[in-house]
């Protein structure tokens, strides 16, 4: 007779590799025993300390995938982990720095701008936002109002942002504009607008994401230099879509890493609680795995350099509202629970930013001709 | 990563995952092409009659039935993957019950003797099994055991050299055609899981009765037998595997079919999906393409999302198998997802096409039909949900 057949332990799914789970170990221990035990407090105060940026700083976990180590990858695990901090705000914040500002600096600056605004933000010292939602124009980019007129040496730049994650604690903003007048995409451009006079920013109430300072900013005649133009005038469209894949990844890489953290915590409570629980667990689960799989398989998409809007679009797509569901259920099941309910809050926000999920659904009909 | 240029969609390239080679892909290639010249133009007919017996010889002459068997026993010694290749490929046959007939064939009734069988067993069954000379099914399964696998009352009893074996077994996919059963006994009944038994019943031997053929909501190209086993008496040499590790076996047996049963799924799925496409595209309402309402488009959206998810879940999960590990939890979750997905999948394209969606001419009704068992067959939704439940402690 053949012999039983062998087991194999568990390796890390491709794109991860060995070294990824090394480094994912290791933010996993520093979210438990630095974030996680204060995210209560920094939902009360709504607002966490910019100290944490110096922190994930200091162990060189705000630039893996910036300069010759770049790894992509590794970013990826930071966001699965970030999300186990119990605080959607805390990982909204660090994610808008690391994921959604920097990368229009990093991928279209010019050396000079890269060591002004990229260098310190990898070093935790400066801290970035990316402005491009206004009032009147959310997924609509094309509506931007934000007008930046020709002075000399530079623009003087009017208008209002909001919904700017980290808006009030950005030491610059990354900032489309409007440099012409018509209200196309060839007249968008970015100016990196730095912390200063004539810009003023004041923090937003929420349905969740507390300990996040999400802003309405305000620029009233604010003078930019003209070095701080991000990328060629006009191209400022190209700027937003190129890092719309990342974004959107990163979201979907988040929901990810909640869902298995929220499911690790709950199924110890869970127990001798009868069938329809350990069904709805089940169910639950199977959910995240798909999304996991799905999230996993974008990823391997993405950094192939193909084009992955398809498999981006549909990771997005597949876990935010899944998230949401999970956390809502898990809240049901275990609550009141105030760790439950801020997952839950948190959660709520990722069918609707980075794109909602109508947005995606129209982005994947359009893929197939429809 | 790219790191300069802006990327502009690429909606038609290739999107092959990682577990797949140019191999595969070719594999891929000549099973549809047969699939489509050889099967899919008589599958209408064989809905009513039943598929024809030379599609296993057919098959075997080609050596799609013995694609991850061992060469030296005429298989073509392909991996793991390549069954997950033919599983998703017969699809194209538009014929659920041929998929299944075959698929139990290859991938539920004979991997256990490839796995446990003596040498004599493999040249007796395997090798024929594989030149599509004999045919196999599988016999869990009994009027009063379903997912219950533990609950079979079918007993064999020693007796000299000799067992003898009463019982009747249900729901037997290729029941009427076969020339040999793979079937679960139970030989000792005081001896919980350790008392159950696989043997390999060759199905002319006297006692064993082909019943009926039974009727069911789909699957119709596909003989499906109520069976009865009167002092059938086999000889010691047709126990498969060691006496009292039948459940275990059959538990393994289990994994390697709903991983199958799940490549299936999703590959009709699509399948009905791209059928489905193409016919909002043409079929117009209020002076509009139908694909051109916004719902529609949306609907497509979400389709296309929880095919992609149940794919990817799939090929992860076969990733871990073929590497060894035993990852019954989501074998399960694939198992799942795929299987609700495709009925999900189906019914919507159902209602995308209207009435003629309706209609048996479209041919959309008769994939909901056949998609419909794969919630209930190789272990139902209820018992899949129990399994990831249990496998987290609760």
């Amino acid at each position: 007779m053949a012999a039983a057949p062998a087991r194999a332990a568990r390796a890390p799914v491709p794109p991860f590799t060995a070294a990824h789970e090394a480094l994912r170990a290791e933010i996993r221990t520093f979210v438990a025993a630095e974030l996680r035990p204060r995210a209560a407090e920094w939902e009360a105060d709504r607002w966490f300390p910019s100290s944490v940026f110096g922190q994930l700083a200091e162990r060189g976990w705000l630039g893996l995938k910036y300069g010759p180590d770049a790894d992509w990858v590794a970013d990826a695990v930071l966001a699965e982990e970030l999300a186990r901090c119990g605080s959607g705000g805390v990982a909204a914040g660090v994610g808008a720095h690391t994921s959604i500002a920097t990368p229009p600096v990093a991928r279209f600056g010019t050396p000079e701008q890269r060591e002004r605004w990229l260098a310190p933000a990898i070093r935790g010292e400066k801290i970035g936002a990316l402005a491009i939602t206004e009032p009147d124009a959310g997924s609509d980019v094309a509506s931007t109002r934000t007008r930046a007129d020709r002075v000399d040496g530079g623009w003087l730049v009017n208008g209002a942002k909001t919904y700017i994650t980290n808006g009030v604690r950005a030491d610059f903003y990354v900032t489309a504009v409007r440099t012409r007048a018509e209200p196309t995409h060839g007249s968008l451009s970015f100016l990196v607008i730095e912390r200063g006079e004539g810009v003023s920013a004041s923090k937003l109430e929420k349905l969740g994401w507390h300990a996040s300072d999400t802003a309405e900013l305000a620029f009233d005649d604010v003078f930019v230099p003209d070095e701080h133009l991000l990328g060629e005038e006009g191209r400022g469209f190209y700027l937003i879509v190129a890092n719309f894949q990342w974004e959107r990844l990163l979201m979907a890489l988040g929901a990810v890493g909640a869902m298995r953290a929220a499911l690790e915590r709950a199924i110890p409570r869970l127990g001798g609680r009868g069938q329809a629980v350990r069904h709805t667990v089940a169910e639950l689960a199977t959910r995240a795995e798909g999304g996991a799989a799905l999230t996993h398989h974008a990823l391997r998409r993405f950094l192939a350099g193909g084009d992955a809007v398809r498999e981006v679009t549909m990771a997005k797509l597949a876990t935010q509202r899944c998230n949401f569901e999970l956390q809502d259920a898990l809240l049901g099941l275990l609550g009141p629970d105030p760790e439950l309910e801020r997952a839950a809050r948190d959660a709520r926000l990722g069918p609707i930013g980075g794109g909602t999920d109508e947005i995606m659904k129209e982005i994947l009909g359009r893929s197939m001709g429809l | 990563m790219a790191a300069t240029d802006v990327l502009k969609p690429d909606h038609a390239g290739a999107r092959r995952h990682f577990i797949f080679n140019n191999e595969h892909e070719q594999l891929r290639e000549s099973i549809r092409s047969f699939v489509v010249k050889e099967l899919a133009p008589h599958a209408a007919e064989w809905e009513e009659s039943t598929f024809p017996d030379w599609v296993f010889s057919r098959m075997g002459e080609l050596g799609f039935l013995g694609l991850t068997y061992p060469e030296e026993y005429g298989g073509q010694g392909g991996d793991y993957y390549c069954a997950l290749v033919l599983a998703e490929e017969m699809t194209h046959s538009n014929c659920g019950g041929l998929n299944m007939g075959i698929a139990v064939h290859t991938d539920m009734a004979t991997p256990p003797i490839h796995l446990f069988g003596t040498e004599e067993q493999k040249q007796a069954y395997l090798v024929p099994a594989i030149k599509g000379e004999k045919i196999a099914c599988l016999g869990i399964t009994e009027p009063d055991a379903g997912s219950d696998v533990s609950g079979i009352k079918t007993r064999a009893v020693r007796d000299g050299d000799e067992y003898v074996i009463n019982g009747s077994k249900t729901y037997i996919t290729n029941g009427h055609r076969s020339d040999f059963i793979v079937l679960v006994t139970k030989t000792d009944a005081d001896a919980g899981y350790d008392g159950f038994t696989l043997f390999i019943v060759d199905m002319d031997l006297p006692g064993v009765i082909r019943e009926k053929k039974l009727q069911k909501l789909g699957m119709h190209a596909s003989d499906t037998a109520l069976l009865a086993f009167q002092d059938v008496r086999v000889p010691e040499s047709a126990v498969l595997g060691q006496v009292g590790k039948g459940f275990y076996n059959i538990m393994w047996e289990l994994q390697g079919e709903r991983m199958i049963g799940a490549a299936g799924c999703v590959a009709a799925a699509q399948h009905v999906f791209d059928r489905t496409l193409r016919y909002a595209q043409e079929r117009q309402a209020f002076g509009r393409p139908i694909s051109k309402f916004q719902v529609t488009r949306h609907k497509f959206a979400e389709m296309a999302t929880k095919i992609e998810t149940a794919r990817q879940l799939n090929y992860t999960t076969a990733w871990r198998f073929a590497n060894g590990e035993y990852p019954v939890r989501e074998i399960s979750m694939a198992k799942l997802y795929a299987s609700r997905i495709a009925v999900e999948v189906a019914d919507e394209c159902i209602q995308i096409h209207g009435g003629a969606g309706y209609m048996k001419e479209y041919d959309v009704e008769r994939v909901w039909r056949d998609l419909r068992l794969n919630r209930i067959g190789a272990g139902t939704d209820e018992v899949m949900l129990e399994v990831i439940g249990k496998s987290f402690g609760i």
